[in-house]
């Protein structure tokens, strides 16, 4: 076993695979906090259709596992999809962002949820009671707090959605763990290569944590310049 | 005089409980109106009422010529120019004094930013706390939240202030800074209306009583009608129990 040796070849080629780890991640999350934000309000409605669109939503995706939810992506829908138009094709990088963005989109929407419903009923009261419209309420006052109290789980989500992106090697995106693969299948080098696998995830955890603990004390005004 | 709010018959009812059961009230314009009366008897149902914070389940609630019991009224509109204090303060947590204060007359587009941050001052300073201006609500002592909050309320240029038990959740000894804000709000002619458990205050300060229990006006007149005069049991029970 030559740990140097498996450092030097497997590099370019995991270095790779972490850019689409991380560029498969930055866009679902991207796109998970709008379908997220999104069926938080559609949940807290009182229309019940948009209510009911939304639980359904967040059921079937909390109640299946990610990568059956892959499958049915990125093997079944085109399959149906087939039936009208025989040319369509999916790529798994494609499939990918679907699954991980509609995935992270319905924990999301529980995370704001949570935090919406924490921001004290006192405050739309003062703000209804000041002449603002509902939606303005929801912009000016109660979004910027339910905020700062979700930021802990919101970054637990994105921990979670960019560690889940190594589901997505089993329909054959092209991230750091199919390109260990690859490497390994070579090489015989199981223990090296994992390991080295294994530190790019931290590396790339780590950087979020710390990323998320500014952000924390940046928006903390409770702790800024208590007297 | 002119007619600033006008009650007629107002009944609310959550769910099978009745609170408010046929409530008349007329408030003339500078009048201070105090409403007391036992926790549980409705007095701070019918104050959220006037702003719609609470819907009516029956009756007419008209305010300022508008009737806010229609669900035509445009009720944002004619919240703007009523002004509410809370027993909680409710000042906006991540927000400065002076950002809650502003907030609202910037977002409406009322005033613009420089107006708004001049009416903002003066109104710290009126009540006494233009030091605080750039302090966010948690760093500030209850008494002075309830004053930033009243300021808040006043930005708005409100015809009519509701008080809904605004010295209730205060340290005894911040009790007195509160009322002095709403005196001098008094004597300047605002129409208020108060929600409370100062009977000092509203010996002094009101122009009418009213003392609310079950649901229902029991008594109503000037402080020394209410407080001296009354021949209702309730009303002797329940002043012999405060007083």
């Amino acid at each position: 076993m030559d740990f140097t040796r498996t450092i030097l070849e497997s590099t370019p080629l995991l270095l790779e695979g972490i850019k689409i780890t991380i560029l498969i991640s930055v866009i679902s999350l991207i796109i998970g906090m709008v379908i997220g934000l999104l069926m938080c309000i559609m949940g807290m409605s009182k229309n019940i259709l948009l209510k009911a669109i939304s639980g359904v939503y967040i059921w079937i995706i909390r109640g299946t596992p990610m990568i059956v939810q892959a499958f049915i992506v990125y093997f079944g829908m085109p399959q149906v999809i087939q039936l009208f138009n025989p040319s369509f094709r999916i790529e798994a990088f494609t499939a990918g962002i679907i699954t991980l963005s509609l995935n992270a989109g319905a924990y999301l929407a529980e995370i704001f949820r949570g935090g919406i419903m924490a921001v004290p009923k006192g405050q739309t009261e003062a703000a209804r009671s000041l002449g603002l419209s509902k939606s303005r309420t929801m912009l000016k006052i109660i979004l910027p707090q339910a905020f700062k109290v979700a930021i802990p789980s919101m970054v637990n989500q994105f921990i979670i959605t960019v560690k889940d992106t190594s589901i997505l090697s089993v329909i054959g995106l092209a991230d750091i763990v199919n390109k260990a693969k690859v490497y390994v299948g070579k090489s015989y080098q199981f223990f090296a290569t994992y390991i080295l696998v294994a530190v790019y995830y931290l590396i790339v955890i780590s950087i979020l944590m710390l990323l998320s603990k500014y952000l924390e004390k940046k928006i903390n005004y409770e702790r800024k310049g208590r007297s | 005089m002119n007619v600033k709010v006008e009650v007629k018959n107002l009944k609310k009812s959550f769910h099978k409980l009745n609170v408010l059961n046929g409530i008349d009230l007329t408030v003339y314009e500078g009048e201070v109106v105090c409403i007391i009366g036992p926790s549980g008897s409705g007095k701070s149902t019918l104050l959220r009422c006037l702003n719609r914070l609470e819907d009516a389940t029956g009756g007419q609630v008209i305010v300022d010529g508008y009737d806010i019991t229609d669900k035509k009224t445009n009720i944002n509109k004619v919240r703007e120019k009523i002004g509410m204090v809370f027993q909680n303060f409710n000042l906006f947590a991540h927000l400065t004094v002076l950002q809650n204060i502003m907030l609202a007359p910037v977002d409406l587009k009322i005033m613009s930013k420089e107006e708004a941050h001049k009416t903002a001052i003066e109104l710290l300073k009126r009540v006494g706390l233009e030091d605080k201006a750039e302090c966010h609500p948690h760093q500030l002592s209850g008494g002075q939240q309830q004053r930033v909050a009243i300021a808040r309320a006043l930005a708005m240029k409100p015809d009519i202030m509701l008080f809904d038990e605004p010295t209730s959740a205060l340290d005894p000894e911040m009790v007195g800074e509160v009322l002095a804000v709403m005196k001098e709000l008094a004597s300047q002619g605002m129409t208020m209306i108060c929600v409370t458990h100062e009977m000092g205050f509203a010996k002094e300060v009101a122009d009418r009583v009213i003392f609310i229990d079950e649901g229902v006006i029991m008594e109503e007149g000037t402080p020394e009608d209410v407080f001296t005069n009354t021949k209702n049991p309730r009303a002797i029970d329940f002043l012999n129990k405060v007083l």
